[in-house]
């Protein structure tokens, strides 16, 4: 393992940043957001300085690493603040920075009018060195340091527009819901060093070769929370669509490309423990399968354009999940899906936001219309992205979706029908849903309320964009060929080997690009060929009333754990109320009614004070006649 | 004769002013029954001095009689000098100090 | 033990009772005085008890100075307060005589018990051996050598209590006293002449003399200045109704 150190300055130049912003005030107001800017552009250069000096060297020697100070250092319990950057690493680190830079840039036209852009940016490059520290970090411990970080800081920009109560709320649901996954992680970092007596992750790999099956699986299953509370997968999924509350960089960057993909991250990078506990892996595919099928179908009833991408993004990690929970034949697929999906739902929000900034912040979709022709440039890079999400070749998506059928069908079995099954399913509904969000904003005939005046999105906004839709283009094809990022990603995940094939590849592809197809027509038949109504209709199926509730996500939260929690609370209040409190009022009002008592005896009389004296001495001799008995 | 009959007299007699002091109203009887008690006392000191066969006892029974005159004196004059400000020998009539 | 002297025994048997029952009866009577009386007895009683003990001088100064200046001393100061004046038996202090009388019988109870229980170990020795000199004399020389700072000590006392009783007692003028020059003027100085001579003195005019009875005025009824202010405030004035002459002829005969 060579040392760097180069490596803590990815973290320290947006960190800085954020701090100068937070403390300078509106001092910094002018300059402010062209400083984010730049030192998030830096820290991507130093991420290309690094991954050229990682390509210049042998596979196996392309791990840095780099000590910072000794952290934790107690007993046993060694914990290093040390970075680590590998080939995984440096897939994120790029996705990270790179989008990160191009939303900064975006975000100084999209904030303009914002009186707060200078905290925006301070928050923006506050998250991307959490997230830097979490991809970078070299330990559990460490990467539980950036996992809250970017917890933190998606609070800080989900609530940006805290003035909205109906916004802060958003905000805590999502810390809050985070927080469960936390507790994942907290309990897994804990029975790593209870079990395995490291953190570290090249302690815990070396340990998981002699561990007990039932230590791995209980640190799978708590990865798996964490990973579900943080990156939307079921049942910890319920506040992504309400995260759709902060301005639309800010969905763009976390809540698609970015913070989402945490949780992929940190099975991709447990897999040694995954590979050493089945049922923590069965586990992993169940989720991503359920999530995948629960996002699309959520994203099918979405009138609100960014709902329905946020569902979508929720379907797509769904499927990265699946993929990572294959075993060492997924985890590059989910990566490269990863990366991909980085690109083009990165593209798509931005799009949404240049929409939504040309409708005078309008979300309903029922409300667009014909925006082909007025925003072309948007309608341009948003139509790329929304064919490499539906996965048609050429595009990024294609490889890559179509990479994590064919593993899900060689898993073997029954198993490996009905995720591949799945998925083939997931990818019609994505087809069609995406569909329909194109249609109803771009090619439909027009809908607008009042005083609309659409209009291109001004040169700032429309560049990140128009890079983004070029990444969806080809990133793709660059990743696959000659099976470039598997090899890549080889010495971290170990030997992909050759699998089995359940069908021939070609077969497989056929069948996917036919779903599409399904999808695609049902999607224009009913949306670009018949009258889409300006208000959602009424009268619709109970399927449709319930797609539209999130499935009743918020429902089942509320019943099965919000109730019987105010329940609780408010028992728990009554009984602090009254026992607790009541104890002391208790205790006070013992006090004052034996004064008021004792009061009694203070009667003014000489007499009955001489009874007391009297009663005393007769107290007295009955003490010593006891005592000389 | 047993003379420890005699302080079985000597504490009878102490019960009996001990009740007086707390029963009767007129601060002169009370002071009378205190006198009581100091004289039952008085009884006791002289029949232990006689059991013991030494004189101390007496003395100490001579020394209580003075204490006792000194405390008639100055109690007395105190009884008649609220006598002549309250009109009331009553000993339940200076309850000032009622809650 | 000592042997049983039949005269003491016979005296204490007679005495003892009759004493307790002077102190019971000192405790229960109205009035104040047959209260003093009763003690009086009592205390006589101890004296000879102290007698019969071989404690000659102390028996003899409880009758002088106990039962002769303390208990007359006592008489002094109630009739001075007010001879007449007796408690009611109703008691106003609520539950104050059951719980006093439970108390005097744990009390009692617990020490004659308690006196029962104790002994000395050994038989009363007397003081026949003590007395070898005379009560007074072995007295004296236990006064004089072990206990003699307690007895300058209580010296000190009787005079501290002879200045506080005349401090108590005094009382300050707080304007100077009138002389006689002043009283008569005063007397002819004010509105009527009516006290110029003098109050009336008590008593109805040639009929009765008595202190609490008032005089009687010329039209026959009471004099309310003829009374002393104290039995007026006491309310000690005897009805003069039945001295009041029923019809008083005002006329004045005829010159003859």
């Amino acid at each position: 393992m060579t040392t760097s150190t180069s490596l803590g300055y990815l973290i320290a130049l947006p960190l800085a940043g954020a701090v100068i912003l937070l403390l300078a005030g509106r001092r910094a107001d002018k300059w402010g957001h062209l400083l984010a800017t730049a030192l998030s552009a830096s820290s991507f250069g130093v991420g290309i300085y690094q991954l050229t000096q990682m390509l210049a060297r042998e596979p196996e020697e392309r791990a840095f690493s780099q000590k910072l100070f000794s952290w934790i250092s107690v007993g046993t319990f060694n914990v290093d603040a040390g970075l680590l950057l590998d080939q995984l690493s440096i897939c994120f680190v790029l996705l990270i920075t790179g989008v990160g830079t191009l939303i900064h840039i975006y975000s100084i036209s999209y904030m303009s009018h914002d009186r707060d852009r200078r905290r925006f940016f301070a928050y923006l490059n506050l998250f991307i060195a959490a997230m830097l520290l979490l991809v970078l970090g070299d330990s559990y411990l460490n990467l539980y340091v950036g996992w809250e970080g970017v917890g933190l800081a998606s609070y800080l920009l989900i609530g940006f527009w805290n003035q909205k109560p109906a916004y802060a709320t958003a905000s805590k649901k999502a810390f809050v819901m985070n927080r469960i996954g936390d507790m994942g992680l907290s309990f897994a970092i804990m029975i790593a060093f209870a079990t395995l007596g490291t953190v570290s992750f090249s302690g815990v790999k070396e340990a998981s070769e002699t561990a007990s099956t039932a230590a791995l699986t209980g640190i799978g299953l708590m990865l798996l929370v964490a990973a579900a509370g943080k990156s939307a997968q079921f049942p910890l999924q319920a506040w992504l669509g309400d995260a759709m509350a902060g301005p639309t960089p800010v969905s763009a960057l976390i809540h698609a490309a970015t913070m989402v993909t945490a949780g992929v991250y940190l099975i991709t990078r447990s897999n040694f423990i995954f590979d050493a506990a089945p049922t923590a892996q069965l586990l992993v595919v169940i989720v991503g399968a359920v999530t995948l099928i629960f996002g699309a179908l959520v994203g099918t009833a979405k009138d609100d354009i960014k709902k329905a991408l946020a569902a979508s993004t929720m379907s797509q990690i769904g499927y990265m999940i699946l993929a990572a929970g294959l075993g060492p034949a997924g985890y590059a697929f989910a990566i490269m899906h990863l990366l991909t999906h980085g690109f083009f739902k990165a593209g798509m929000f931005l799009g949404a936001g240049s929409v939504m900034h040309g409708m005078n912040d309008q979300v309903n979709m029922r409300r667009y219309g014909a925006l082909r022709k007025f925003m072309p440039i948007t309608f341009a890079t948003f139509g790329l992205g929304y064919l490499a999400i539906i996965g048609v070749p050429p595009f990024a998506g294609f490889y890559s979706k179509d990479a994590i059928i064919e593993t899900a069908f060689n898993a073997g079995g029954i198993k490996g029908i009905l995720l591949g099954s799945t998925a083939l399913l997931g990818a019609a509904i994505t087809a069609f849903y995406m569909t329909r969000v194109m249609v109803l904003t771009f090619t439909s005939p027009e809908r607008w309320e009042e005083d609309q005046h659409p209009h291109e999105s001004p040169f700032l906004m429309w560049l990140p964009m128009a890079v983004l839709a070029v990444g969806s283009v080809t990133t793709g094809y660059l990743f696959t060929r000659g099976d470039g990022l598997v090899h890549w990603l080889e010495p971290v995940f170990g030997e992909h080997g050759e699998h089995e094939e359940f069908l021939p590849a070609i077969i497989v592809s056929g069948m996917a690009i036919t779903a599409v197809i399904i999808g695609v027509s049902i999607a224009l038949i009913k949306y670009q060929f018949s009258d889409v109504d300006a208000e959602a209709p009424e009268n619709v199926t109970e399927f449709t009333r319930v797609a539209r509730k999130d499935l009743l996500q918020d429902s089942f939260n509320e019943a099965l754990f919000m109730r019987p929690g105010q329940v609780l609370t408010r028992f728990f209040v009554k009984v602090d109320d009254s026992v607790v409190d009541g104890t002391v009022r208790l205790v006070g009002r013992t006090a004052l009614n034996a004064g008021s008592e004792l009061r009694k005896t203070q009667t003014g009389f000489a007499r009955s004070y001489a009874a007391l004296i009297l009663i005393g001495a007769v107290v007295l001799i009955a003490a010593v006649w006891v005592v000389t008995q | 004769m047993n003379p420890y009959n005699y302080l079985y007299l000597a504490a009878l007699l102490f019960t009996i002013g001990a009740v007086g002091v707390v029963v009767r109203r007129n601060a002169i009887v009370v002071f009378m029954c205190v006198e009581l008690m100091l004289n039952a006392a008085n009884l006791t000191l002289v029949t232990f001095s006689r059991i013991n066969g030494t004189l101390d006892g007496q003395v100490v029974a001579f020394f209580t009689m003075v204490v006792a005159a000194c405390e008639v004196v100055v109690g007395l004059a105190i009884i008649v000098t609220i006598y002549r400000s309250r009109r009331s020998a009553s000993v339940d009539d200076a309850s000032l100090l009622k809650r | 033990m000592l042997e049983i002297q039949t005269p003491e025994t016979i005296m204490f048997w007679v005495l003892a009772p009759l004493s307790v029952i002077a102190a019971l009866g000192m405790l229960l009577v109205k009035k104040a005085v047959h209260s003093a009386l009763l003690l009086a007895w009592v205390m006589i009683t101890l004296a000879i008890f102290y007698i019969a003990q071989d404690a000659l001088f102390l028996g003899i100064v409880q009758i002088v100075v106990y039962t002769g200046a303390v208990m007359m001393l006592f008489l002094f100061i109630l009739m001075l307060v007010g001879v007449d004046a007796s408690d009611s038996l109703t008691e106003t202090i609520s539950r104050l005589r059951p719980i006093a009388i439970t108390a005097a019988v744990g009390f009692g109870g617990l020490f004659v018990s308690l006196i029962g229980r104790a002994s000395l170990g050994r038989d009363a020795v007397g003081l026949t051996a003590a007395n070898a000199n005379g009560n007074v004399e072995g007295l004296a020389a236990k006064l004089f050598s072990t206990y003699v700072f307690p007895f300058e000590v209580v010296s000190a006392l009787l005079i501290t209590a002879a200045l506080g009783a005349m401090v108590l007692a005094h009382h300050q003028r707080s304007v100077a006293r009138p002389t006689q020059r002043e009283q008569s003027i005063a007397r002819f100085r004010t509105g009527s002449l009516a006290g110029a001579a003098g109050l009336p003195s008590p008593g109805v005019y040639a009929r009765h003399n008595a202190v609490d009875v008032p005089a009687l005025l010329p039209d026959g009824s009471a004099a309310p200045t003829s009374i002393s202010a104290t039995l007026k405030a006491r309310g000690d004035i005897l009805e003069s109704r039945s001295f009041e002459l029923g019809e008083v002829d005002n006329t004045v005969a005829e010159e003859k």
